[in-house]
């Protein structure tokens, strides 16, 4: 059951209700409010949550949360849920921050919106208690938490920054290896080269979304701009040509209104959902190398357990007293090894599943944005059409009475 | 060829960024029509005087097929495609030209104005630029066409062994017309741009009061850059604008000095400018006379604006009267009276500032515009490389169907970024008369100095006169109180006298000349409004009509696509 939940207004929001007793979880982040002065500025956001687990408090339940518990709450699903593909958040951005637009505002609101109710709407993630956590603990708990989080690969970035590339040396220099312990799988290698693939193909489609967003802008600015001389040039001609450029002259201050709305609303549906996509991959990057450090870790203690076999074998054969201590270090690694194993075996067991929900979520996610993209770029279209044509009577009437 | 010239120089000069994508895209199949390679390949529009030349020497812009034209083609403002193209007829007063809306077919058309194809040879399609001039021709049927084509390199003849010798381009000036004065109706001459300049000085000494459109500036750069096809092309274009410009003027077109220039073979007769020194030495001798009233000058020569070495003098008289008029106590004598003409100025000086501000405003319209159509057909590119990405690695459904939205949007964002390329343009075309206009106002200017230099001419001559009068006064009662007169004095006094009636001679001439230009400025300035206000009118409608137009397609691209996406449609808003 994958629906995408997008809430599609900043204004208080309340999730749906399903009427039907099944069971169910609604998210909603809204009215993002502005705390703190200077650097310690920040943004808070009401989470709502309804639902009728069981596990949860009641009905209903409403927390005040902040871009570094949605972070939190991402970095201990990551830890705890290998192998998933744990829905992206909005980037950290130092630099907008201090700004704090309203239109940055809103987009992030609407990230973690989404973020949340992909969450919510996971089979799996949904009975997580971290999310239960965050769905409900008063703030100071949240904040203790917070603060508490460490660890030496806290964030999933910090892990994918090391493992950019799994097939790069680096990360074996890293781990201490000269030739990295890979999988043999060719359907996965081919997984994981698509995977690396797409996400440049990715980047270069809302690289060009980003710039064509600025285009909308900067035709706008200079329509205002074209429009202001026309006018002018208007004033001075007088008579009946006078008030033709007059009117060409409002026309255009009009069409650049439209031009910076629709600036607008192409950053919020379309380039954000291609942003979206792209943080989506790197997230499945995260999980690869997850994938990948976890069949290292068969190995190794496969390898491991192997020669404490041979080993133990040895003492037997000479009746040491150490055979004891190495039987019982013996059955430890064994079970260390069979959980390795297990977690591994999880892992591609739970990434060939998401695999399947990623490609069919995606589908949705971007069918979706094509068609506020076409519908967005024929509106504007429209717009402008009619506001020349409005102004074609006016000529004619102008040059009937040249 | 030209052409093929033009190919390489405009792309190694102005490199797309997509060319080397444009392999990929040719071998996709866009099922609309192959023709990519060139289609996305740009030339930066930094500004967009440069874009109207290369936009007239643009090779082949692939154009849709026919069968791009959406069958759905109910817009209200198509009318069948007129005059543009009328060459025959290029008097209909049919100033409809911009009304029409731009339909595919019309669209193949105007991209295809852009091109006088590089051989100057004139396709039947003109530039709407062009249009002006014909829709707004004299009232009779008389028409004069004219083209600049096929440049070709010669060389001095007189240098030919010395090494570097000099060599300069002359190009082949064809013109059609059916103006009796003419005596032909087809012919062609060869000239090179020291002729144009020439021509040019030539028409602003004897048309003095005229808005004479100003020729292309000569290239201060060294003969390396002449050599440059692009150069040469750029000048080709710049020259025939210019000659057409000429052309269009109502009394330039009939002078002796345009038709000699088009009509005469060989070497161009006309006087050709001197410089400075040569006339120093040359005039030297005759430079007591000027202004002295000498008969040995003819007045009408007086009435030449002072220039060069043999006027020194002259110069030096007027300079001494407008200071005088200027800072000096004494009234002028004859003095700007005209308040009508006053305000008039005042406007026309108004209004070139709008013009200015509005034809820079128009330039950073037609590059954001161009920017537009680039990102999205950049966009469009990304897209089609996605979909084949996910098309050739689907290992799933979900993969194919998104491929093939993607594809759509892809399609669409191209096509919509060819719109914008050919919006565009044909907003620059016209545009371009606020640009027409602004290189206008120079004419204008050049006209009120030719007035406020022959009134110069006048106040001088008669404070001359005045100062001459009063020296005979003062001889004569001097003389008269000479029993029997003086032989000196009385000669002296005949002398003088003789002088004032030459001064005043040249007076009369002055004057007459000072209304002649006072009329001429006059009429021009009526011509100009209204002529102003017509071409303005014009462009206008040109420019709103294709606006819509325009936006009109890209409106119907993008609602295939919302249709084709309906499914996706968000249940909840």
């Amino acid at each position: 059951m994958n629906s995408s939940q997008r809430s599609s207004s900043g204004a208080s929001l309340s999730p749906r209700s399903p009427s039907s007793s099944q069971p169910f979880l609604s998210v909603s982040v809204s009215d993002p409010v502005k705390l703190g002065n200077g650097v310690q500025a920040y943004i808070s956001y009401r989470v709502i949550t309804k639902t009728n687990f069981p596990e949860y408090q009641g009905p209903e339940k409403i927390v005040i949360r902040r871009y570094s518990d949605f972070v939190w709450l991402r970095d201990r699903l990551f830890e705890k849920y290998k192998g998933i593909f744990i829905p992206p958040i909005p980037e950290k951005s130092a630099v907008e921050k201090f700004r704090f637009s309203a239109e940055f505002i809103e987009m992030r609101r609407q990230a973690l919106d989404v973020f949340v109710n992909r969450i919510a709407s996971h089979h799996e993630l949904r009975q997580s208690e971290d999310l239960r956590t965050f769905l409900q603990a008063e703030e100071e708990t949240m904040e203790r938490l917070r603060s508490h989080e460490t660890g030496i690969f806290k964030k999933p970035s910090d892990l994918m920054q090391i493992f950019k590339d799994v097939q790069s040396k680096v990360s074996d220099v890293v781990l201490g290896k000269e030739k990295p312990v890979e999988e043999s799988d060719a359907e996965y290698e081919k997984l994981k080269r698509y995977i690396f693939e797409l996400e440049n193909h990715l980047a270069e489609a809302q690289k060009h979304a980003y710039r064509l967003v600025k285009r909308h802008r900067e035709l706008g600015q200079s329509l205002s701009d074209f429009g202001k001389a026309v006018k002018l040039l208007g004033a001075s001609e007088g008579n009946a040509l006078g008030k033709a450029f007059s009117e060409l002259g409002m026309k255009s201050e009009i069409l650049s209104v439209k031009l910076q709305k629709e600036a607008q609303e192409l950053l919020m549906s379309f380039e954000e959902p291609l942003k979206d996509y792209v943080r989506a991959v790197q997230s499945i990057k995260a999980t690869i190398a997850e994938r990948a450090n976890a069949f290292r870790r068969q190995c190794e203690l496969a390898e491991t357990m192997k020669l404490k076999e041979i080993n133990l074998d040895k003492l037997m054969l000479i009746r040491s007293d150490k055979v004891a201590e190495a039987e019982r270090e013996y059955h430890e690694l064994k079970a260390e090894s069979e959980q390795a194993t297990k977690t591994f075996e999880t892992i591609v067991k739970l990434m060939n599943e998401e695999i399947g929900r990623f490609q069919e979520q995606k589908t949705l996610d971007m069918g979706i944005a094509f068609h506020e993209f076409a519908k967005g770029q024929a509106r504007l279209a429209n717009g402008i059409a009619d506001a020349w044509r409005s102004l074609l009577p006016k000529l004619e009437a102008c040059s009937s009475s040249q | 060829m030209m052409d093929s010239e033009n190919h390489t120089t405009e792309e190694h000069l102005h490199p797309h960024p997509l060319s080397s994508s444009n392999d990929e895209l040719e071998n996709l199949n866009l099922h609309e029509n192959n023709e990519h390679d060139s289609l996305l390949s740009t030339k930066s529009y930094s500004n967009y005087r440069s874009v109207m030349s290369t936009l007239s020497d643009s090779h082949n812009h692939p154009l849709s097929s026919p069968s791009f034209v959406s069958s759905a083609d109910s817009d209200p403002l198509l009318s069948p495609p007129q005059h543009y193209r009328e060459f025959t007829n290029p008097n209909s007063s049919d100033t409809s030209s911009y009304i029409d809306p731009p339909s595919y077919a019309d669209a193949i058309f105007t991209s295809f104005d852009g091109e006088t194809s590089s051989n100057g040879v004139d396709t039947p399609t003109r530039s709407s630029s062009d249009g002006i001039f014909f829709s707004r021709s004299s009232s009779s049927s008389e028409f004069l066409k004219i083209t600049v084509s096929n440049p070709v390199k010669e060389q001095e003849n007189s240098n030919s062994i010395v090494p570097g010798s000099s060599s300069y381009v002359t190009y082949l000036i064809t013109t059609r017309t059916n103006i009796p004065e003419f005596g032909g109706s087809e012919f062609g001459v060869r000239r090179r741009f020291k002729d144009i300049v020439t021509l040019s000085d030539r028409l602003s000494e004897a048309y003095r009061g005229f808005f004479i459109p100003p020729r292309p500036d000569k290239s201060i750069v060294e003969s390396q850059v002449m050599q440059k096809q692009e150069f040469v092309e750029q000048r080709r274009v710049a020259l025939e604008k210019y000659l057409r410009r000429l052309a269009d003027h109502p009394v330039i077109r009939k002078s002796d000095e345009f038709r000699v220039f088009l009509q005469v073979q060989g070497k161009l007769p006309l006087p050709t400018t001197t410089d400075v020194a040569s006339r120093v030495l040359d005039g030297a001798a005759k430079l007591p006379k000027q202004l002295m009233g000498e008969s040995l000058i003819a007045p009408s020569e007086v009435v030449q604006p002072a220039k060069g070495g043999r006027d020194l003098l002259r110069l030096f008289k007027e300079l001494k009267q407008s200071m005088s008029n200027d800072w000096g106590g004494s009234k002028p004598l004859v003095v700007e009276e005209d308040k009508e003409f006053l305000a008039k100025k005042e406007r026309v000086h108004e209004l070139e500032q709008q013009i200015n501000s509005a034809s820079q405003q128009a330039e950073s319209l037609v590059k954001a515009q161009q920017d537009m159509g680039e990102t999205m057909g950049e966009l469009g590119l990304a897209f089609i490389k996605l979909t084949k990405f996910e098309n050739e690695e689907a290992v799933l459904d979900s993969q194919r169907v998104r491929a093939a939205d993607m594809k759509g949007v892809a399609t669409a964002a191209v096509k919509a970024s060819r719109l914008f390329r050919e919006l565009n343009s044909q907003t620059v075309k016209h545009l371009d008369t606020l640009h027409e206009y602004l290189g206008l106002m120079l004419a204008v200017h050049s006209a009120f100095t030719d007035r406020t230099s022959a009134l110069l001419t006048v106040q001088t001559l008669l404070s001359e006169l005045s100062s001459l009068q009063s020296r005979a006064e003062k001889l004569e009662a001097a003389s008269s109180k000479i029993f029997g007169g003086d032989k000196t004095r009385s000669r002296k006094l005949e002398e003088l006298q003789e002088t004032i009636r030459a001064t005043e001679d040249a007076k009369n001439v002055a004057i007459r000349e000072y209304e002649r230009i006072k009329e001429n400025n006059r009429s021009e300035l009526e011509r100009l409004d209204r002529e102003r206000q017509a071409d303005f009118l014009n462009m206008l409608k040109g420019f709103v009509v294709n606006q819509v137009g325009y936006a009109e397609k890209i409106a119907n691209v993008w609602t295939k696509v919302v249709e084709d996406t309906s499914g996706y449609a968000k249940e909840s808003t």
